[in-house]
Order: structure tokens, then sequence, then C-alpha cells
């Protein structure tokens, strides 16, 4: 395969990554999709879960919330509010997610945005049962 | 007349103050470095946002279905200002600054008749404002260290009350970053969102996108996301600002305490020298007689 992939993945604080990859494996709202280089134009929201990018032999994968990603002519670009490389996610940084996720859900007043709260947290748990 | 000793004494208070003020300056110009890196760290972030959230938006725009992050709740009556200043002070006119804007928007909007809430990011900001304002209190809150945290907190608690219907629109102050020399204190709209439209007209428009889910479930997800994105930028602008402004008023001081040694100096050795005069005077007067 010739061709890569641009890549890049930001978070608000910083740009994490921007380089030429073989894939990545995003967590789309509606389910995970791998994105090729030559994609076609889409655009999803994320939801909680891990993000796999290979490049060759190499694959790296982290921890992103929230956000959205982005496929365009010119690659694909992943905008998390929050992303971590999974070798320094913690167990301590996840139990605290949680913990944050569920006072948010108890001081949430609308119902819808109890239920996104909800849905995050189940991801959350799901993400400290892998660690 | 001061006496020698008195003015030795005053030059070495001086001094010891330029000695503060100097270290100060320095100690700003490292922190604004760093705080110019993380708000450019977070450009990218922000600029890409704007670019989508803008291209999304315009195909919603006047539309009656719209989401009422985007375009508000229609009525403009309870207004939310959100006041960013810093924590510290001593930093020329910064706080003060913002805080005047929020005061002649604050005042206008009641000389309308309308309802205004304060929210303050900061204690200086609500240190100054705190008494004028006192019955449109609503909270305040304390940045110890800039991260993106505390945007989401103060994002939540805004959508949360947004949602609850406890106000209709919502606008936040902060001081836009320049240059080091100038910050100028700014009104942003957060509800009805209001993008920057010099932002990334590329190709976010031209190409068709497939959304998944839907592009207007799109929007409405992201419209919470980029309110605290704007927080968080107005935030670290601030910081840049803070310290810019710290540095401008430092080197001010220090400049100021050099020329108040100078002039002392000047009057020390007058006397001095005047003291001196008069002693050899004395002598020869006194030798003369004889």
């Amino acid at each position: 395969m010739a061709e890569k992939l641009n890549f890049e993945l930001v978070s608000p604080e910083r740009l994490l990554l921007s380089e030429a990859v073989d894939t990545v494996v995003v967590p789309g709202a509606e389910g995970d999709f791998g994105v090729f280089v030559n994609h076609a134009p889409m655009m999803t929201t994320l939801r909680v879960g891990f993000l796999d990018v290979s490049n060759g032999s190499d694959s790296d994968r982290f921890f992103v919330k929230g956000g959205f990603a982005e496929v365009g002519e010119k690659g694909l670009s992943v905008l998390a509010e929050q992303a971590i490389k999974v070798a320094d996610l913690t167990a301590d940084f996840v139990d605290n997610e949680i913990k944050v996720a569920q006072a948010a859900l108890e001081a949430a007043k609308a119902d819808s945005v109890k239920a996104a709260i909800a849905f995050s947290l189940n991801q959350l748990n799901e993400v400290r049962a892998t660690l | 007349m001061a006496s020698l000793k008195d003015l030795k004494n005053r030059i070495a208070s001086v001094t010891s103050t330029q000695k503060i003020t100097r270290a100060m300056q320095m100690v700003a110009s490292a922190k604004l470095r760093r705080a110019q890196e993380a708000a450019e760290a977070a450009r990218p972030y922000a600029e890409r946002m704007g670019g989508v959230l803008s291209s999304l938006a315009a195909a919603y725009k006047d539309v009656a279905g719209a989401p009422k992050l985007l375009s508000g709740n229609g009525a403009d009556k309870r207004h939310l200002l959100i006041v960013a200043t810093a924590e510290r002070g001593l930093c020329g006119g910064f706080n003060g600054n913002i805080a005047k804007k929020a005061k002649a928007h604050a005042l206008e909007l009641l000389s309308q008749g309308k309802e205004v809430k304060i929210f303050y990011i900061g204690k200086k900001g609500f240190e100054v404002l705190k008494r004028e304002f006192e019955s449109n209190y609503l909270d305040k809150i304390l940045v110890e260290k800039l991260s993106y945290d505390v945007a989401e907190q103060v994002g939540n608690r805004v959508l949360d009350m947004f949602a609850a219907n406890e106000f209709d629109v919502c606008s936040l102050f902060y001081s836009k970053f320049e240059n080091v020399l100038t910050q100028t204190p700014t009104r942003l709209s957060l509800i009805p969102a209001e993008f920057d439209d010099t932002a990334s007209e590329d190709d976010t428009a031209s190409a068709s996108y497939d959304y998944e889910p839907s592009q207007e479930e799109i929007l409405e997800s992201l419209l919470p996301t980029n309110l605290k994105v704007q927080i968080f930028t107005a935030l670290l602008e601030n910081g840049a600002g803070e310290m810019g402004s710290k540095m401008t008023a430092m080197d001010n001081a220090t400049r100021n305490a050099g020329d108040m040694i100078d002039r002392l100096t000047l009057s020390y050795n007058r006397q001095r020298q005047a003291q001196i005069t008069k002693e050899l005077i004395e002598i020869i007067s006194g030798a003369e007689a004889l």
C-alpha cells in the first residue's frame, strides 16, 4: 500500500498526533469504523472508547472521549475532547472519570443531558473492565 | 527637609521594591511564554471546530427547527453574563478593563428592564463588581490551574441552566490577546452561538459528507462541546493576556522605581555636599576670628 492516510488527532489542549498512517479505527457514535486512504468524506461524533492507529508494523491505541471525526479530502482528523495514550491510561484515571460522570448524572436536570451522561458512563465502565 | 538618614532609608526601600518588581516581570515573561504556547496548542482544535460548525450551522440559519443552542430560545429577557478575569492583581488595567466592559453591558441591559445574572470566573472580577451587582450575583468559580476541566465544569453548568430554562441569552466577557502590549476586552455571545466566519471556509463546505448520525444530531452534539471549547479558548487567551499585562505593568514599575532612586540619590548627594560646605565654612570662619 503506497498511499497513506493523513491522520490528525487533536484535543482541546494540544495536537497529539499528525502523521501519515495506514489505517485508523475510530469509535464512532454508531459503531467503530476503519478509515483507509481515499475514504469517502464523512463526519461522525465519537463515543467513549478506544481509537486504534496502525502504521506498518507499528500500532498505537488511544482512549478518546467526546468530540467528532471528520474524513475529508485531506485525510482524517479526530477532534476528541479527551485523548490519552492507552499506555498512559491508569485505572485511577478512569475511576475518577466514572466518579465525575456519576456526580454529573446526579446534578443534571434535563433528561437529554442525563441520557447522554448515562451512555458515556456505561462506556467508561466498559473501558474500566478492559484495564 | 528630610535628613540624610531618612533619604538613605528611602533609597534602600525603593531599591528593594525595584528588585521585587523586576523579579515579578521576569516571572511573568516566563509564564507568558508558557501561556502563549498553551493558547497556540489549543488553536487547531478550536479552528477546526469553528470551521465545521459554521458550515453545519449555515444550513440551519433562520430555520424554525434549529437547535436552541444555535439560535437561542427566541426570548431576550434574562441574560447570563460570564465574567472571566484573573486570580491575581498587579497586572495593570487587565482585570479592570474586563470588569468595566461587563459592567457597561450589565447596566445597559438593566436600564432596558432586563434581568441580569452574573457568573464569575476568577476572583478579581468578582471583587470589582460584587458591590454594585450584589443582587445579580449567581456564582463564582476560582481557577487554580487552568485546564480543560475548568471549561468543562463551567460549560456543563451553563448548559444545565439553559436546559432548565433559567436564562435566555448568555455572553462571555474576557480579554482577547492581541499581543503582549494589547489585550482587548471582548464580549462573545455563547448562546445564541456566534462563529468566527473567517475560520476555514475551504474544503468543509464543498465536499459532500456522509453524516453519521444525521447532520442535525451531529450539530446538536457539537454545540455543547463548542461552547466549552469557546470558554476554554477564552480562558487561555485570558491567561496569556494576564501575563502580558503583568509583564508590561511590572516593567513600568521597575522603570519608575529606577527614576525614583535616581532622584533620591541626587538629593541625597546634594544634601551631603551642602553639609560638608557648611562644616567647612564654620571651620574657616572660626579660624578667621582668631
